[in-house]
């Protein structure tokens, strides 16, 4: 198992790698470095969803805390962006690591509306706090710098977003395939029999839960870094919907799948954008028909039908 | 002293007594037996045994230690192990994967080193794969090594739930019907898997409904009626015992 | 004083009553299929804008309500047919998404057709408000709480007189043991949607006068519908009621008493604290794993 994933990883690096050389203007580049955020976010909620088994539909509150962090507080505080950024995850974690013990307590549909209803609280106080926040209207974020040197090309932000993305799909790699991911998958498949063998279900639910929710954070800081500007939307419902579909449609408990996920559903928009119009409806028609006919996702669909295991 | 002691143990639902007042003692090394018809309360006896229901009333003592109410996963850690009547294996996992969650408690669990495969946490992973796939060899599934658990028959999944509780390493283990849907010979080979577990110095309580197999292997039993406690002693005292006569005869002849 | 406490009362029970409708559509729909229909909300903008159109189309009102009624029952109906029963026994997460994309694209087509335009309907008594010791209500707000409790009488006849509702409740119990009995449980779920459907439309209708419809208006009241039936207990019928009414009323009286820009906040706050203290909602039954 672990030599063929690391297959999978090596493709993903080169074709990180061969990327910058070969897109046609910085339209495709800006498109790259949206997937591969997105990407990163998807890995961490899939570790949650497809492979605890544990759903979340308020992703997006959390990486509304990060993104927000990072505007609020250089802005108003005079806070280094790292500093900022590292707070964002900080709070978010410890919100997470607080809510996360009842709410684990909760199974399915009981937990969908619990991670929701924190999705949207989060998403409100955003959109109240106009004094901090701007509001509706969201707010301009200052520029990431390190010592000295200041990002703003989007050649240097590709590269940071191509090894973060690296990295994290190593990690999770190597997470799955060790007693940690084992005990996740576990819970997953029998939460009883994972606690008969000594698995602590609610701890291991609410560690994954608070890994990914500080993902969520850590890519919202580098979205706002990035865009340079932030709105309540990164945090509302539908952007928590739309992460979760990333899962769902790449593939459920599979890494490339989540890759595969996101990068289709952040180009989907722009190439909806022709349909003047019809936009939504060609987007929650496209989510019908993939659901209905490959409700296990894109990679492990196609894996069970070339033959392969994941 | 005895390894579980169990005093007048009891669980209500609502309105349904489904054990009332049971006590008995299992010494350590021997193969106890439960039985008794459907619905007698054998299994909800392993369900708070085993930590997945709290007792109403009533106490449960291993080695002296008071254990009624304690989670499963705390039992784990006091090496208590136990197989499902419905079978309970991750058909998201392969069927070694499954096995190797039995040792759950005996790797390193940390999240980071896992995450950055640190040499320490992936040698000893390494070792756990080898030592599994020996167990599973020790159950009789030696096919199966390299398979999905989603791909497996029903008698091999009951003996993979088996490896599975024996990578624990426990002391004492609790097979709920361990041999039902299971043909004559994969019987028989459930059967010797138990005495080679007996012979290994695990104590083996098992609810079973095959009563040769049941009157082969175990040194006591314990008969349970409506969820009360009808007889206890050995194979031979039990099969004298009028009340147990009548229970049996009386309802199901 | 008494006053402001009973005003924040009315409004808060007027809405309670459309979530109530909301959360009987989800407790519908939960207890035939166990899914969580994300497109609950759309039914209710859909009666809303549909009377709208109709009306100011030329129909006279009461045909233009039946339409508005019968046209989202019928969209329930084929969105139960193309997209739910293909999928039966789906995982959650994967049902969760198929009805989201429904309403994606009922929301779209909406807009497509009839604009994204804020729509009233003229109260069906008048607009003369009635005096109650120094507050005022609304006749429209008598005639959602009168066409709530209706309705609530006649699901309760529906479900434990007739023989069709109790095969309905029958096979939310258990739907494999209903068919065994030979209760068609394909025709008891696309039943479930086409009601639930209706329910979520005819809310829309009767508030419309008094907040206002536009095609986006579907996502926060089925949101706020889906808290509902959670508060009560998910398949609790009696439960979604009360928990719509409370989660109106307290909804008011947050607004009102506490902040008003925090109002959208309350009913998910509220759900948070039930959930936390009570996981299976104030009505839910607990239930014990088999192993």
């Amino acid at each position: 198992m672990q030599k063929r994933a690391y297959f999978g990883l090596y493709i993903v690096i080169a074709v990180l790698a061969v990327l910058p050389l070969v897109v046609p203007n910085s339209f495709y580049l800006d498109l790259a470095i949206r997937m591969a955020i997105n990407a990163v976010i998807v890995l961490g909620l899939n570790l949650l969803i497809g492979f605890a088994g544990q759903i979340s539909l308020g992703h997006a509150g959390f990486l509304g805390i990060g993104a927000y962090a990072s505007a609020v507080l250089p802005t108003h505080f005079g806070w280094h962006p790292l500093l900022a950024m590292g707070a964002g995850a900080a709070i978010t974690g410890l919100l997470a690591a607080v809510l996360a013990r009842p709410i684990f307590k909760l199974k399915g549909q009981y937990l969908a509306m619990a991670t929701l209803g924190l999705g949207i609280i989060i998403n409100i106080a955003i959109r109240n706090e106009a004094a901090w926040t701007g509001g509706p209207d969201g707010m301009p974020v200052p520029a990431m710098g390190l010592m000295g040197f200041e990002l703003t090309s989007d050649k240097h932000w590709y590269w940071v977003v191509a090894l973060m993305l690296s990295v994290s799909v190593w990690a999770s790699i190597n997470l799955i395939d060790s007693p940690f991911g084992r005990a996740l998958r576990a819970l997953h498949g029998s939460e009883v029999a994972s606690q008969v063998v000594g698995v602590d279900v609610v701890r291991y639910k609410v560690a994954i839960f608070v890994m990914s929710a500080v993902f969520a954070s850590l890519m919202g800081s580098i979205t706002a870094h990035y865009v340079g500007f932030v709105t309540p939307n990164l945090a509302d419902f539908f952007h928590s919907i739309e992460l979760v579909t990333m899962v769902v449609i790449g593939g459920m408990a599979s890494v490339y799948g989540s890759l595969i996920g996101a990068v289709l559903l952040t180009a989907l928009p722009q190439a909806l954008a022709t349909f003047e119009g019809w936009e939504t409806v060609a987007f929650g028609a496209i989510l019908m028909v993939c659901m209905i006919f490959m409700p296990k996702g894109l990679v492990p669909t196609l894996a069970a039908k070339f033959g392969k295991g994941d | 002293m005895a390894l579980l002691d169990v005093n007048k143990l009891s669980i209500h639902f609502g309105g349904v007594k489904a054990v009332q007042e049971v006590s008995f003692s299992i010494d350590a090394g021997i193969v106890y037996a439960v039985i008794g018809p459907n619905g007698a309360g054998k299994t909800t006896l392993f369900n708070l045994i085993t930590g997945v229901y709290k007792p109403t009333s009533g106490e449960i003592r291993l080695d002296g230690e008071s254990i009624g109410g304690k989670s499963p996963n705390e039992l784990a850690t006091r090496g208590v192990a136990r197989t499902f009547q419905n079978l309970q294996i991750c058909m998201n996992m392969s069927a070694i994967e499954n096995v190797m969650v039995g040792a759950h408690l005996r790797l390193d669990r940390n999240l980071l080193k896992a995450a950055l495969r640190l040499p320490t946490l992936t040698r000893r992973d390494a070792e756990m794969r080898v030592e599994a796939a020996e167990l599973m060899r020790f159950v009789g599934l030696e096919k199966y090594i390299e398979a999905r658990a989603d791909s497996m028959s029903y008698g091999a999944l009951k003996r993979l739930e088996i490896a599975r509780a024996l990578a624990m390493k426990p002391r004492l283990i609790f097979l709920d019907e361990p041999a039902a849907g299971l043909n004559p010979k994969e019987t028989i080979e459930v059967d010797d898997l138990i005495r080679k577990m007996a012979d290994s110095g695990i104590t083996v309580v098992l609810v079973e409904h095959d009563m040769k197999m049941v009157m082969n292997l175990s040194d006591r039993i314990l008969v349970l009626d409506y969820g009360k406690k009808l007889a206890e002693g050995t194979g031979e005292e039990v099969r004298r015992n009028p009340d147990v006569i009548a229970a049996y005869l009386g309802a199901h002849a | 004083m008494l006053a402001q406490f009973l005003q924040f009362l009315f409004s808060g029970a007027t809405v309670g009553a459309t979530y109530a409708l909301a959360a009987l559509g989800f407790t519908l729909i939960y207890n035939a299929s166990n899914v969580i229909n994300f497109a609950q909300g759309e039914f209710i903008m859909l009666g809303g804008m549909l009377a709208v159109f109709f009306a100011q189309s030329g129909l006279p009102l009461p045909a233009a309500l039946v339409l508005a009624i019968l046209i989202p029952a019928i969209v329930g109906i084929v969105v139960e047919k193309l997209a739910i029963e293909p999928v039966k026994g789906a995982e959650t997460v994967t049902l969760i998404i198929i009805t989201i994309g429904a309403s994606l694209v009922i929301r779209g087509l909406t807009a497509v057709f009839l604009g994204k335009g804020t729509h009233s309907l003229p109260a069906f008594s008048g607009d003369t408000p009635i005096e109650i010791l120094g507050a005022t209500l609304m006749p429209q707000s008598l005639w959602v709480l009168g066409v709530t409790a209706v309705v609530v009488v006649v699901l309760w006849y529906f479900f434990n007189r007739t023989l069709t509702g109790k095969a309905m409740l029958a096979t939310s119990y258990n739907s494999l043991a209903a068919e065994l009995v030979g209760i068609n449980t394909s025709k008891v779920l696309f039943m479930s949607f086409a009601m639930s459907a209706a329910l979520g439309a005819v809310g829309g209708i009767l508030v419309t006068p008094i907040t206002l419809t536009s095609y986006d208006v579907g996502i926060m009241l089925g949101l706020k519908g889906f808290v509902a039936a959670v508060v009560g207990g998910l398949g609790n019928g009696l439960g979604a009621v009360v928990g719509g009414l409370l989660v109106g009323i307290l909804e008011s009286f947050g607004a009102g008493y506490l902040s008003s820009a925090y109002k959208d906040a309350i009913p998910f706050v509220l759900i948070l604290l039930i959930l936390f203290f009570m996981p299976r909602g104030l009505f839910g039954a607990r239930v014990t794993d088999r192993v």
